[in-house]
């Protein structure tokens, strides 16, 4: 196991930056998400790591030594890609105990390593068959197994879940969350779905636009968003964010937007700053900060009821205030709401995120 | 259903001539099947009475016409490695380099090659081979025919590549491969079915063609078989019939066994990638 560092990494296709001057570094045994939307640069990033694609610009560590220019072979790493890139012609036994078979091991040794992480992975039944023989699920536990079955600095994952349907991706979740904590890996895991990063990562680097916006533990990034895109990205669903202007004076500051009701908030320093260049901000409720009040009271949201979705346990209530968007909240409580009733969705003051025009977080006081 | 009596007529009027055309293609393979069992064969289809293999001892007493399907073996055989290896090489680096232009070059290549093995560049392609001091070799043959096939033969590899996901060598690679091994222990084998399509077509290509050994060689004893079926002329200048359909029958066997041999053991399918 290794830890691995980016230093100012730039990656170039022409004239397009897929990463622009990225810095971070992975430290020994952590398992850190690169989380963001198509196009973002996970990928691109990840390849960097393995050597497939060579930095424009900046360098790569590996275990503290500079591997910016070496070949993937000299990496000691592991990478399971989105395609599972399974070797059609080779049975499960040698497609698995090709590295291997790369590294002079005998015949006996390799079909014997194969067998101990095909067990473990629960496709050790499945040996002499071809890929082509099995199902999408144990395709994925087969490139995981290859993956596994020579020890490695490094772990990659691209995406390793998305092929597979919502259950098997909940199964394979769990199990790779065990494998981890039981290993202590080092891995980079590749995913855009912010749920897959908050249950396996110990710490998620938010990507966006070939830049990191926020590196911080799961927690940490659903509490204490940095950016309104990580706030608007994390979260199921993501945190509701509405455009309010401001104004202050006595030492207290007052928001305004069509429908909401708030107290007056403790006017701070930062705030000052951020209304400075602008009065506009937005404020941000997550989904689970809101249930439903009766009447006007003070800090809530007042709009007509656009849909009602009953998930189970909980409900999924979305208001629609026309222009200024939607705010959905999830409520545990079985109403009965009419469609096109008039809803108001109350929080507590401790529960509202402030961010300044250019959507940066304007942190609370304390914090 | 009830049949009007006019489309009753018509139904068996279409049948009448589809079978008449039917028999108009299938007599000459019946005689190609047929004749080399006939001593007394000729032009016109009859059943042999008796069979007999008499006209295949006379052409195995031939010598020149042994000597021919050998040479027709050497050159097909030769070609066939020269293109299918260089065309395997090239098509992979064509597909998997990111050179500028490289789409271009297949298609100039392509456009050239029409002309190489057509007879329009005859004259020219005589001029170098004999500059290089190579008619009447195997070589000659063989070179030039790797000239014409290789353009189309390396458009149909590099199609076949691309198709190939990069991921497979990309996880050997990480998996602690070179290029090289990589290359041999995962690509090659899933392109493998492509490289056996262009080895048939050029075999085929080469083992049939008449034109560019005629030209290039001289002496009998390098002649393939295509130019030597033109021996069994009696010296009036009429063909020797018995003769000439047993050893055709000869010369189309390897071409038969091959497609026979692919598509047992290959069965024409391709692997094709697993579905993402
Ligand atoms: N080989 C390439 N050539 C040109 N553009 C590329 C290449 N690879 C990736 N890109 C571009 O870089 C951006 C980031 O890609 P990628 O890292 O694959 O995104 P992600 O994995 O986050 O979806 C995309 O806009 C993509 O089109
Ligand atoms: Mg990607």
């Amino acid at each position: 196991m290794a830890s691995v560092e980016f230093r100012s990494v730039t990656k170039s296709f022409g004239s397009f930056n897929a990463v622009s001057d990225v810095s971070f570094s992975i430290g020994d045994g952590e398992f850190v998400c690169l989380l963001g939307p198509s196009g973002c640069g996970k990928t691109t990033s990840l390849r960097m790591i393995a050597g497939l694609e060579t930095p424009t610009l900046g360098q790569v560590l590996i275990g503290g030594q500079d591997v910016t220019h070496y070949h993937p072979k000299d990496r000691q790493i592991s990478m399971v890609f989105q395609d599972y890139a399974l070797y059609p012609h080779m049975n499960l036994a040698d497609n698995i105990a090709y590295p291997l078979k790369v590294r002079g091991k005998s015949v006996s040794e390799r079909h014997g390593r194969a067998r101990e992480v095909a067990d473990v992975l629960k496709i050790g039944h499945l040996l002499d068959r071809l890929p082509s023989q099995i199902s999408g699920g144990q395709q994925q536990r087969t490139s995981l197994a290859r993956a596994l079955v020579y020890p490695s600095q490094v772990y990659l994952f691209d995406e390793p879940l998305s092929n597979l349907d919502a259950k098997l991706r909940l199964e394979a979740r769990g199990f790779l969350n065990h494998l981890q904590r039981d290993m202590g890996m080092t891995a980079v895991y590749v995913t855009h779905d912010q749920a897959e990063a908050m249950a396996l990562a110990t710490r998620i680097a938010v990507m966006d636009q070939g830049r990191i916006v926020q590196y911080a533990s799961p927690i940490e990034i659903y509490r204490l968003p940095a950016t309104t895109f990580v706030a608007n990205f994390v979260g199921n669903p993501p945190m509701n964010l509405v455009e309010v202007e401001a104004s202050h004076g006595n030492g207290s500051l007052q928001l305004r937007a069509d429908g909401l009701s708030i107290a007056p908030l403790p006017m701070t320093d930062v705030i000052g700053k951020a209304l400075a260049t602008s009065s506009k901000l937005t404020l941000g409720v997550r989904p689970e900060h809101l249930h439903i009040a009766q009447g006007s009271a003070p800090n809530t949201i007042t709009a007509a009821l656009f849909a009602n979705e009953n998930m189970g346990p909980e409900s999924l209530v979305t208001v629609d205030r026309a222009d200024a968007g939607r705010v959905t909240a999830r409520i545990f409580t079985d109403d009965h709401l009419q469609l096109g009733e008039t809803v108001t969705l109350a929080f507590s003051p401790e529960h509202v995120h402030l961010f300044n025009s250019k959507g940066d977080r304007i942190p609370a006081a304390g914090e | 259903m009830k049949l009007t009596l006019s489309a009753f007529v018509g139904r068996i009027a279409f049948s009448a001539l589809a079978a008449l055309i039917g028999a108009a293609f299938a007599l000459p393979l019946l005689w190609f099947l047929f004749a080399p069992f006939n001593a007394r064969a000729e032009l016109g289809l009859a059943l042999p009475d008796p069979w007999t293999l008499s006209n295949f001892v006379t052409v195995f007493g031939n010598n020149f016409a042994v000597q021919a399907l050998w040479n027709s073996l050497i050159q097909s055989v030769g070609g066939v490695i020269l293109v299918g290896a260089a065309a395997t090489l090239a098509a992979y680096a064509l597909s998997r380099s990111s050179l500028p232009g490289k789409g271009a070059v297949t298609y100039i290549l392509l456009l050239f090659s029409s002309v190489v093995s057509g007879s329009a560049a005859m004259v020219p392609i005589f001029l170098i081979v004999s500059a290089a001091g190579l008619i009447d070799t195997h070589l000659a043959v063989i070179l030039t025919f790797a000239g014409g096939l290789l353009p189309t033969a390396m458009f149909i590899l590099r199609d076949f590549i691309d198709s190939i996901p990069k991921s497979y060598e990309e996880s050997a690679m990480v998996a602690g491969a070179s290029p090289v091994q990589a290359f041999f222990d995962v690509a090659l084998p899933v392109i493998r079915p492509g490289i056996v399509v262009v080895v048939v077509w050029s075999f085929v290509n080469i083992w049939g063609s008449f034109l560019i050994p005629f030209i290039l060689l001289r002496s009998d004893d390098q002649m393939p078989a295509s130019v030597a079926i033109y021996s069994f002329y009696s010296e009036a200048g009429t063909p020797i019939v018995t003769l000439l359909a047993a050893y055709s029958l000869i010369y189309s066997l390897p071409v038969i066994v091959l497609y026979l041999f692919v598509s047992w053991k290959f069965g024409f399918r391709f692997f094709g990638g697993i579905k993402a």
